[in-house]
């Protein structure tokens, strides 16, 4: 009895996704500190972590989407639309810079919104409805800026910091993805409202016959996605002072490759916030590692789709098996 | 007669259980042997060996002779054994034609594909089961049955010497049944030799020639049918003696719980009127298409009807959704658990809990020890048999499944039960401990109302019943004077109680 007890705390530590991805990263950050000094230096370190924080941002909302059974390709392009729109509102109309974002992030909410309307009125497969918004939003963006890049200048100190400065000695963009994984993992793991997503996602009919307002649940959930790429796309305005069309161009599929990597299944029902997060991490430690090696830029998509691949042969490998 | 297959000492374990223990089975040509035994028995399992999907681990299979190792599916196919699934296996969208040469499509020159002689060969294997379809039209504009048969056919099409049958009946009405037992009486005039898994008695001993019983993955019996009468087998099946098939009557009734006036949804049903109360367990006959579950999904809020009253305690209700009736107390448990009621991927504590997970919750937050308690709590009232809390349901065998979703039922508490099919493709132990958990509920004065289509259970455990026949309510019968026949009278549109 006791024996069959160790062996399944064993098996669930192993099983744990997040367990083996963390030690993951672990070996692959000691081996790069041995082979790329420059690895562990903290601009190296600052430098990487400002770099998947966006992506980090879009992948936790992405795992949302990916749990309720749905997809999400729209993440990047509204991204640019809300980094483009809050920039031009405050450069052409002369906005203050709050009331931009502030706009910018209602539409950000609305696009959210209507993905969902489409989804649970009109019945449009989730893949068709965002690769329809991926196109839109990327449209609007190019629209709005006529397809070159506007900077904003020096607006707002405070606005300056978030997306540039520090705050214990850790860049603000990471500090805010580091906080927002905490908080909606949590979320995921212990909310009454989060969990009706994993029901909805392993078996919406179900969810339906146990009283569980499916619909609801599914818009919350795009309308948070579509917030979070809003908000992401902000937070690049606010780190670089310049609105963008072609920002979070294919960051869509990094979202989703971080979060199946971290163990969000397409089916459903399955993946956490914790696991997308350090899927990104992975996916950023890979690239980081190619260009301390001096492997051309053009090389990391390529490995980005290796990664991807094997974490999920891997997966499938592992849960076959039980 | 020669035997065309005979399985010697089959043994199987998976991960240290066992799940086939020294198994003998034979068959001759021409013979329809039925095999029975509880779900977990091992049935399945004898099966996948059978056609290759699974190695045994001890025993051997000798086929028309030759002794098989290594058996993989496609050899099986070819040498001719060949299963007809529970759940039909095959592509909607495709045509008939296509289907039954799934993967052995005719060719012409140049890898194009032959579809006049494929549509020839199509209807001629058709012709065997005198079934006159359209090959060249998509499969799903088919009915349930007739895709059956194109199933049938298609094992027929790569020559099949060896048919296994895994409940074929259960998603067939009582004439489409006779239809399919015709073509196993002509296949079986063509020599051809069927396994025929099923629940239901009555079609063994329609039939089937012989039988081989498993229990626990143990071969307990097996001989001529003709040599047996039902309660033979049911004993060897669950290793006792049933004292009784069904629980005690109920004996008074309590108050009215549950009135619904008048409903009607277009193309669906009309003006159903029906009451339930206390104490009291009301069966609901019906054959498929009756409009039974969509006038009982429509009282749980699933659908808004057109029009008519629904009453929960002299309260309207007829305009809540299914939220709002769960949390007064009205419940439907689903006939369908694999696709409207369980989470098959998630664990049995979270399925428990699906339905009312605000009592498991403190300031909105799920309370893990809570998910546990009563997770464990309500599995184990309904006696399940499980390894862990923590593993899928899937892994559990229907019956065991079944039991889980009124598990989640009944873990919300709730006063009126309308249960649809609740032991349907369920083994016989299952069935009596649901029918006695009913039994106790309605008796602790819940107001229990079920859907069937069998008719000795709509007997044996209602105390009143309620009879549709096309979207009608058609007659209400005690059930302590009604027979089958009459009831089957009703249902089949020939008396009508209620017409104007």
């Amino acid at each position: 009895m006791e024996n069959t007890q160790n062996s399944s705390v064993l098996k669930k530590l192993f099983g744990l996704r997040e367990a083996s991805l963390a030690l993951i990263i672990i070996v692959f950050a000691a081996l790069l500190s041995f082979m790329a000094p420059g690895f562990l230096s903290t601009y190296n370190i600052n430098t990487t972590l400002i770099g998947l924080s966006m992506d980090g941002i879009l992948a936790v909302g992405m795992t949302l989407v990916l749990v309720v059974g749905g997809i999400d390709l729209s993440v990047g392009s509204v991204m640019a639309f809300a980094n483009v729109l809050a920039g031009m509102t405050m450069v052409t109309l002369g906005l203050n810079i709050w009331l931009s974002v502030l706009i910018s992030m209602v539409l950000s909410v609305l696009i959210g919104f209507s993905i969902s309307q489409f989804i649970t009125k009109i019945k449009l497969s989730p893949f068709i409805t965002t690769l329809s918004m991926m196109s839109i939003g990327r449209g609007l963006a190019y629209i709005i800026t006529k397809g070159s890049p506007v900077s904003i200048g020096q607006i707002s100190e405070t606005f300056d910091f978030i997306g540039g400065g520090k705050t214990f000695g850790i860049p603000n963009p990471g500090l805010i993805l580091i906080l927002l994984v905490i908080v909606m993992d949590f979320l995921m793991r212990n909310s009454k409202t989060f969990r009706k997503i994993y029901y909805v996602g392993s078996n919406e009919e179900a969810a339906k016959f146990s009283g569980i307002n499916v619909n609801k649940t599914k818009i919350m959930v795009y309308i948070l996605c579509s917030s979070l790429a809003g908000f992401a796309g902000i937070l690049n305005l606010a780190r670089f002072g310049v609105a963008t069309p072609t920002v979070g161009t294919g960051a869509e599929l990094r979202a989703i490759a971080g979060a199946v990597i971290g163990g969000a299944s397409l089916t459903g029902g399955e993946g956490t916030v914790l696991g997308a997060f350090l899927g990104i991490i992975l996916v950023g430690l890979v690239n980081n590692a190619l260009v301390l090696l001096g492997v051309s830029v053009y090389w990391q998509q390529l490995v980005v789709g290796l990664v991807l691949l094997s974490a999920v042969i891997i997966d499938m490998k592992v849960h076959g098996s039980k | 007669m020669d035997k065309l297959l005979e399985m010697k000492g089959i043994s199987k374990s998976f991960y240290g259980t066992q799940a086939l223990k020294d198994v003998n089975i034979k068959i001759e040509p021409g013979e329809i042997q039925a095999v029975c035994g509880e779900n977990g028995a091992g049935k399945s399992t004898l099966m996948n060996i059978m056609t290759g999907i699974l190695q045994p681990n001890e025993g051997e299979i000798i086929f028309e002779g030759e002794k098989l190792t290594n058996l993989d599916p496609r050899t099986a196919q070819e040498k001719g054994i060949s299963i007809v699934h529970q759940e039909l296996s095959l592509c909607p969208e495709v045509s008939v034609a296509e289907n039954i040469f799934m993967g052995r499509v005719p060719e012409k020159k140049r890898g194009m594909v032959n579809f006049k002689e494929m549509r020839k060969e199509a209807e001629k294997v058709l012709k065997r089961l005198n079934l006159d379809i359209d090959v060249k039209q998509p499969l799903g504009k088919l009915g349930i049955s007739e895709q059956q048969m194109v199933e049938i056919a298609k094992a027929l099409s790569i020559n099949a010497k060896i048919l296994i049958l895994d409940e074929p009946t259960s998603s067939l009405t009582e004439s489409e049944s006779q239809i399919l037992f015709d073509n196993l009486l002509r296949l079986k005039k063509e020599g051809i030799a069927i396994f025929f898994i099923s629940h239901r008695l009555k079609e063994i001993f329609q039939i089937c020639d012989s039988f081989t019983v498993l229990r626990d993955g143990v071969h307990v019996g097996d001989g001529r049918v003709a040599d047996v009468d039902p309660d033979d087998i049911v004993r060897m099946m669950v290793g006792r003696e049933l004292d009784q098939a069904y629980p005690d009557k109920g004996t008074e009734v309590g108050q009215n719980i549950l009135t619904v006036e008048n409903i009607s949804r277009k193309d669906e049903f009309e003006n159903i009127s029906f009451e339930v109360n206390e104490k009291e367990i009301v069966g609901l006959f019906g054959l498929i298409g009756a409009g039974r579950s969509e006038a009982m999904q429509t009282v749980f809020g699933i659908n808004q009807p057109d029009s008519g009253k629904i009453k929960l305690f002299d309260k309207d209700i007829t305009a809540n959704n299914t939220r709002e009736n769960i949390d007064q107390g009205l419940i439907y448990i689903t006939e369908d658990r694999k696709e409207q009621g369980l989470f098959l991927d998630m664990d049995l504590n979270a399925n428990v809990v699906a339905a009312d997970l605000e009592q498991v919750s403190e300031n909105s937050l799920v309370k893990k020890k809570k998910v546990k308690d009563i997770g464990g709590k309500f599995v184990d009232i309904m006696n399940t048999k499980y390894a862990s809390l923590d593993q899928p349901v899937k892994s559990l065998s229907g019956g065991n499944q079944q039991k889980v979703l009124l598990a989640k039922w009944l873990a919300v508490d709730p006063r009126v039960l309308i249960l649809d099919e609740p032991t349907r493709g369920i083994d016989v132990g299952a069935k009596f401990e649901i029918h006695t958990t009913l039994r106790e509920l309605s008796n602790n004065g819940h107001a229990v109302m079920f859907i069937s289509s069998e008719l000795p259970e709509i007997l044996g455990l209602s105390d009143r019943i309620l009879i549709m026949h096309q979207g009608k309510l058609v007659g209400e019968l005690d059930a302590d004077t009604a027979t089958e026949e009459e009831v089957m009278m009703y249902a089949s549109g020939r008396k009508n109680d209620f017409e104007n």
